[in-house]
């Protein structure tokens, strides 16, 4: 198979991609493309408020990779544990864009979980939020189950999401997150 | 123990715990994957000074970003620093934002309305 990489490039710029990857998530890989996107967004002059928007959510949103794909990790195939994330702004505003395989049986309780933050109003969420802090547990690798709520939060908008299916097994999730100024 | 300090990194806070001057400092980002064990030992520290605190004890929270498993792990030290106060050891958390740090000023709301400390609230500039 030839892999025509201009198109891929064409496409990416015609979208103003600033950053993407893809495979394994790891937390060096998070360390190193959270230092590049923070000189990013200095280079750019953002102001201090939506740099650091959009940095809680970029953070949220690739640790959330980040444990859901520690929990497949036990999963034979390689190309289970691998995902991707694109960071790009268009106008004025930020879009983080991440893609991950997930189990056509975990589908409905995630489905679930993202409906119910997206009925919610601001205020609402804002109790949610305290509930799960308060009373939610923490999984042993420290996700709990607070950063779909934050990033409703911080942003403002309802969480974006769809499953694409895959095959009989999996299902491949993608999230995309709007920042605006 | 006197006087404990944790270096930072780039995903995890400078901890200072000077327990003969009853002074708590946690400093810089705190966005750590594993956030529980970051914040075991300090949580472990508290619970020692529990036993023979100050009669005041002053934590200085100052805080550039931290990630939502981290928020479950300060709940926690403010739970311990919860008991301090109860216990007899006069306790201020003084939070620190950013001047438009709108984020950081709610999340300082969300721990007011659980934990029972006075937060005093101090400004800093960008």
């Amino acid at each position: 198979m030839m892999l025509n990489i201009y198109e891929f490039y064409d496409k990416m710029e015609r979208n103003n991609i600033m950053l993407s990857f893809k495979g394994d998530i790891t937390s060096e890989l998070l360390t190193s493309v959270l230092q590049i996107m923070e000189s990013k967004l200095d280079t750019l002059q953002e102001e201090p408020k939506i740099k650091k928007k959009v940095y809680n959510v970029l953070v949220e949103c690739l640790q959330n990779l980040y444990h859901h794909l520690d929990e497949v990790s036990q999963d034979q195939n390689e190309k289970i544990r691998s995902a991707i994330f694109m960071i790009g702004k268009i106008d004025n505003s930020y879009n983080i864009i991440t893609g991950n395989y997930i189990k056509n049986t975990n589908i409905e309780g995630l489905k679930k979980r993202l409906d119910d933050i997206n009925i919610l109003t601001k205020e609402e969420l804002k109790e949610y939020y305290k509930l799960v802090l308060n009373n939610g547990e923490m999984s042993l690798k420290g996700g709990g189950g607070l950063g779909m709520i934050d990033i409703a939060r911080k942003t403002g908008q309802k969480l974006n999401f769809d499953f694409a299916p895959v095959d009989d097994k999996y299902s491949f999730f993608s999230l995309n997150i709007k920042i605006s100024q | 123990m006197e006087k404990i300090s944790i270096e930072g990194t780039p995903k995890t806070p400078t901890i200072t715990f000077d327990t003969a001057k009853g002074f708590l400092e946690i400093k810089g980002r705190s966005i750590p994957e594993n956030s529980i064990e970051f914040y075991k030992p300090l949580v472990d520290w508290l619970e020692k000074y529990s036993g023979s605190p100050k009669s005041e004890t002053s934590v200085n929270i100052q805080l550039e970003y931290f990630n939502t498993s981290s928020s479950k792990c300060i709940l926690d030290v403010f739970k311990k620093l919860e008991a301090i106060n109860k216990g007899g050891s006069a306790v201020t958390i003084n939070w620190y934002y950013e001047e438009d740090d709108e984020d950081m000023l709610k999340a300082e709301e969300d721990y007011q309305a659980i934990i029972n400390v006075p937060f005093k609230m101090v400004q800093v500039a960008e």
